[in-house]
């Protein structure tokens, strides 16, 4: 029979929805409300893990965000998620899910040696190990991390949607608890625009499934009367199944919706999750506390609990963790388990509370009920057997708390509660900037100033008491709402039983029995990090615990050490011999709970939606003709246009031939274009470029290299004279923007006093480039109104016309080296020019070709492409460019040129490579050597930028940024390539074909 | 993410905007006069204070226009906005 640790009555499940699921292969059963945690405890399965290192069997600890072992692979194939808390995932019809550690399952593990040896993997084990020798750590850490078992990715694309909201708010309540939902009545009433977000399915926090009477009523009814109170509110909105999972800069917090995944058909087409980004003007923290450890010898084993997760467990859920208990407590808080385990028929062996002293009215609740309390003692050892916790030892504690003085005896039990105090959720105060503050009283560490428009309230502001919670909750949010101009109005707190509490006594870490030395303290169970690593890493000389984290792996899990941190930052304090405040925390970061990818990407996946895709006129003609296409920037770009049978090398090889004989058409319309306007133009130009620009006249054109500040080649181009004060500027087609945004800076910024406009006009023109020596005729036979003689029209020029009835601005400048035409039409027209082009190059057999080919055209006439060529480190004197650099005005940069390291001559200079045999093409990238070297490092002199194959010149060239290139033409360098062949190649001038630029003067 | 106040559009998200770093860092008149050092100091050298910092930032997205804010760069907030060429706003000394 199925559920045999479900309880008969109580609970907030719904016993008439039983659901299947499956874990680890095992048909099971649950109830709807449950969550897979609960159900798994119906089923009586304790051991459900395998730890990090040591692969101990664990059980179930926790009951929500806390959850360190219960860690599972949720769903089937291309849905599956990995590391979902068992606790916080509900239940549903079909369910799947795996433990991502244990080979070949939980209950038989057979890296559960490295508990027996686990003497020999101190903290550090791995660093100090496997990082010897270095180049070895990639090998070792595949096998490491395939043992330590951390779940899969999707091994197909993500079939969900996922959405993005943005809002805004007057208030939000963060955690609807008793001090959430208080706080949110507060704000409702007072007419704020609120919004309410709470982790779990339902709403009500800690409250939910206690027997609390609240305000005359069951706590149950008051949560469903509060909430319906607040539906009503046009300007409320409840989010349930929402962490809020990070507070950002200026009341940025995100809120992760979980929408679907509780469903075992979810609607269609709605998303999955959704992110919220909200910019509240005032946020409420009520986000609880966590239950603490308490730190002992084997508190690992399965069935050793939170105490509240105990008392929530039979309470809420209706399962049962055990059916005999012992708790083991430092405050009072625990013995509300008692009572709670008695009531759902399980037996309470005794209460463990290692403070002294007689007098708390929590132990006389519990003596009167008949359970022993065992006042000044603790748990000094943990038997457990195939399922867990079976007997523990109990012994009286030495007035200092650091020993164990007598054996008192041993008690058998199935469950284990234990409690060592509560720590505030402080992790959004502390990500919003707040600096969390220890008190020593309360033993934990309470939130601090508040640097945002934030205030913590109840629970997770060190507030227990559920009366004055409420109480504190109004206020809260009454000051919240003052601060954003609204006045709050008054609101009743109902009453609610209080009681008095004996203080806590903080006990980091429990003596253990001297008969069993061994057994391991857990701090972190998910990192499997105990009290010796903390205590080794203070010996080795740790101090900060932003160190101590990194070495000992303290709450560098998937939890971020939600139960672990606080008890290992103390540790670490009492083996400094400091105090907890001394140490401090490690730094909260984003995000509370791990956030899957779909959700962080949203709708932004994909082709489509993920960037933005720029498709020039004529991209239909190109893709109907067969274009392989190359991304530059945005845009999509024909990369060569192979004919049947050919490949990219034959393809290339053919269109450079066919312009160099003929005539190439090349679509150009994505370089950047920026309109220069105004009276001021030419002055700008003379600023930012190297060259001069004030003596170009009106129809010519001149290409410009413009420099950062720091005299590195930033952006080249040709800018031409339209009109007296109207200039047309190209840029690159990966830097246009920002160029414009370089020129719009030093207007704005420097130069107000310049009167000039900038327009991007890229998208407004269509560019279809004729180049070859037949472009000429070509041109011609198009052409109105156009004298296109190399008199009228010479290199470096342009006129305006009609080009096939189009009008059309043409500019006979080259990247090529041939006689080349770039004919622009509005934009609208392109694809109709580029067409009639194509007719009228029927005769003579023009050729489209595609960026491959533009290429390699380019470099066999030196030309260097920024990005390309240059990396940012790269002067104009570096390419060779003195000619450019203007000696009489400044220019920006031109300072830096002059400086001692951008003077020095033995900097990387761009040089012409061609290798001993013309066949060999070298990779782009490769580094260059001057020979064999016995001495490690190889020097290495510099490294190969463009590389490709000529097939005009039937000889493999390559540009390269070589140390001090310039005076070894003629000389020789070695490439040294993966496949170990060394490469020689000869330095040469980087012009290799027209050095004297006859053919595209012609 | 920031919410940064436009002094043309108003309050936007810090993604519609670009970062341009310390403010008032005037490039010198005549940089050929300049020695290594001082150009150096132009170039890359900052403040990076702990507190108040006047800075530049542009609406890229929005306007595109270049304007000034005073943040405080432990915290972000940002206690005052000006444009280019106006006068910063006296420090209140946080």
């Amino acid at each position: 029979m199925s559920q045999r640790w479900r309880l008969a009555t109580g609970g907030c499940i719904n016993r008439s929805r039983p659901l299947r699921f499956v874990f680890n292969g095992r048909v099971l059963t649950g109830y709807e409300g449950d969550t897979l945690a609960s159900a798994l405890i119906a089923n009586g399965i304790r051991t459900v893990a395998r730890s990090f290192k040591y692969h101990r069997p664990r059980g179930i600890v926790g009951v929500g965000a806390e959850e360190p072992n219960a860690i599972f692979q949720v769903g089937e194939g291309r849905k599956t998620v990995p590391g979902l808390r068992a606790t916080q995932v509900e239940l549903y019809e079909g369910l799947t899910a795996y433990s991502v550690n244990g080979w070949p399952s939980v209950e038989f593990d057979i890296y559960a040696i490295n508990d027996l040896i686990g003497g020999l993997l101190p903290a550090g084990f791995y660093y100090k190990t496997f990082m010897w020798p270095r180049s070895f750590w990639k090998r070792y850490e595949h096998r490491i991390r395939q043992m330590a078992g951390l779940g899969r990715a999707p091994d197909a694309s993500d079939p969900d949607t996922y959405d993005k909201r943005n809002i805004h708010c007057d208030v939000l309540v963060v955690g609807a608890g008793p001090s959430g939902l208080m706080a949110a009545l507060t704000a409702a009433r007072s007419g704020a625009r609120v919004i309410v977000a709470d982790e779990q399915s339902e709403f009500g926090g800690g409250l939910l499934g206690t027997g609390i009477e609240i305000g005359g009523m069951e706590a149950g009814k008051w949560v469903q009367k509060m909430v319906e109170a607040l539906e009503k509110w046009p300007e409320v909105m409840m989010l349930s199944r929402s962490t809020v999972t990070g507070y950002h800069d200026h009341n940025f917090l995100v809120i992760n919706e979980r929408r679907t995944d509780h469903l075992s058909n979810p609607v269609p087409l709605m998303s999955r999750e959704r992110m919220w980004r909200v910019r509240a003007k005032q946020v409420v923290l009520a986000t609880g506390a966590i239950e603490r450890p308490l730190v002992f010898a084997d508190n690992d084993r399965p069935g050793v609990m939170l105490a509240s997760a105990v008392s929530v467990y039979m309470q809420r859920y209706a399962v049962l963790p055990g059916r005999s208990l012992v708790i083991f407590t430092n405050n009072d808080s625990a013995y509300r388990v008692v009572h709670d385990a008695i009531n759902a028929g399980a037996v309470v062996k005794g209460v463990v509370d290692l403070r002294e002293g007689a007098a708390s009215e929590a132990a006389d609740a519990a003596r009167r009920v008949g359970v022993p309390v065992y006042r000044g003692h603790v748990v000094t050892a943990v038997k457990s057997g195939f399922g867990g916790v079976n007997r523990i030892n109990i012994g009286r504690l030495s007035a200092d708390g650091r020993s164990v003085v007598a054996h008192k005896g041993s008690i058998e039990c199935d469950v284990l509660a234990m409690s060592g105090g509560w720590n505030p959720t402080v992790h959004l105060h502390a990500q919003s900037g707040g600096r969390p503050v220890f008190d020593e009283a309360k033993a934990c560490f309470l939130p601090g100033f508040s640097v945002q428009a934030e205030r913590s309230t109840g629970a997770c502001a060190g507030e227990f008491d559920l009366s004055l919670c409420l109480v504190g909750a109004v206020e809260a949010a009454s000051e919240a709402l003052r601060q954003v101009g609204i006045d709050p109005v008054t609101v009743d707190t109902p009453g609610t039983a209080q009681h008095t509490e004996a203080p806590l006594r903080a006990l980091w870490s429990i003596p253990g029995d001297r008969a069993m030395p061994r057994g391991k303290k857990f701090v972190d169970y998910q990192n499997d990090t105990t009290e010796a690593d903390i205590r080794l890493a203070a010996r080795e000389g740790y101090r900060s615990i932003e160190h101590v984290k990194r070495y000992t792996a303290l709450g560098f899990g998937t939890d971020q050490g939600k139960l672990g941190n606080v008890n290992g930052m103390a540790i670490l304090a009492d083996a400094l011999g400091q105090s907890p405040s001394a140490i401090g925390t490690t730094t909260y970061r984003p995000n509370y709970t791990p956030v899957t990818f779909g959700a962080i990407a949203g709708r932004a996946v994909g082709e489509v939606l993920f960037d933005p895709i720029r498709r020039t006129p004529m991209h239909e003609w190109h893709v109907e003709n067969g274009a392989a296409f190359e991304d530059v920037g945005q845009w999509k770009r024909p990369w060569y246009y192979p004919l049947p049978g050919e490949d990219r090398e034959k393809a290339v090889s053919r269109e450079c031939l066919a312009t160099r004989h003929s005539v190439g058409i090349l679509d150009a319309s994505t370089l950047g274009k920026i309109e220069i306007t105004g009276r001021d133009a030419a002055e700008l130009l003379d600023r930012i470029y190297t060259n001069a620009w004030k003596s170009l006249s009106v129809g010519r054109c001149r290409y410009g290299l413009m420099l950062g500040e720091d005299g590195m080649v930033m952006d080249d181009g040709v800018t031409s004279r339209l009109s007296e004060h109207r200039y047309l500027m190209t840029t690159t087609t990966g830097g246009a923007a920002h160029v414009l945004n370089w020129l719009e800076r030093w207007l704005q910024t420097e130069w107000p006093e310049l009167k000039v406009f900038l327009t991007s006009v890229t998208d407004r023109w269509a560019v279809t480039s004729i180049a070859g020596p037949k472009s000429r005729e070509l041109l011609e036979s198009l052409s109105e109104g156009i004298d296109c003689s190399p008199e009228a029209m010479p290199f470096m020029s342009f006129c305006e016309g009609r080009v096939a009835g189009i009008a059309a601005r043409v500019f006979r400048i080259s990247f090529s080296g041939e006689v080349a035409y770039e004919i622009n039409v509005s934009a609208d027209q392109g694809l109709l020019l580029w067409r009639a082009v194509m007719e009228a190059g029927k005769p003579f057999g023009i050729t489209p070709y595609g960026t491959d080919a533009m290429h390699v055209l380019r470099a066999e006439k030196g030309y260097v492409i920024v990005g390309q060529d240059t990396d940012g480190s790269v002067t104009p004197i570096d390419l060779g460019m003195d000619w450019i650099v203007s000696k009489k005005k400044d220019f920006i940069g031109k300072r830096s040129l002059f400086r001692a390291d951008t003077a020095r001559d033995n900097r990387k200079q761009l040089v012409g490579l061609k290798t001993e045999d013309s066949t060999v093409v070298l990779p782009e990238g490769a580094q260059l050597v001057n020979g064999f070297s016995s001495s490690r490092p190889v020097p290495m002199v510099g490294h190969v930028t463009s590389s490709y194959f000529s097939a005009t010149l039937e000889h493999s060239i390559a540009l390269a940024l070589i140390k001090g290139g310039r005076a070894r033409l003629g000389g020789s360098v070695y490439a040294p390539l993966l496949d170990g062949r060394l490469i020689k190649a000869t330095i040469t001038e980087p012009v290799f074909y027209d050095s004297d630029n006859v053919r595209q003067r012609g | 993410m920031l919410q940064i106040e436009c002094p043309w559009c108003g309050a936007c998200d810090q993604s519609e905007f670009s970062y341009g770093g310390e403010a008032h860092i005037a490039r010198p008149k005549t940089p050929a006069d300049l020695s290594d050092q001082e150009w150096g100091d132009y170039l890359f050298n900052r403040e990076n204070p702990k507190g108040w910092h006047r800075e530049q930032w542009c609406h890229t997205a929005g306007c595109r226009r270049w304007f000034n804010a005073v943040r405080d760069t432990v915290t972000s907030r940002i206690k005052a906005y000006y444009q280019m060429g106006a006068v910063p706003p006296e420090e209140d000394g946080r």
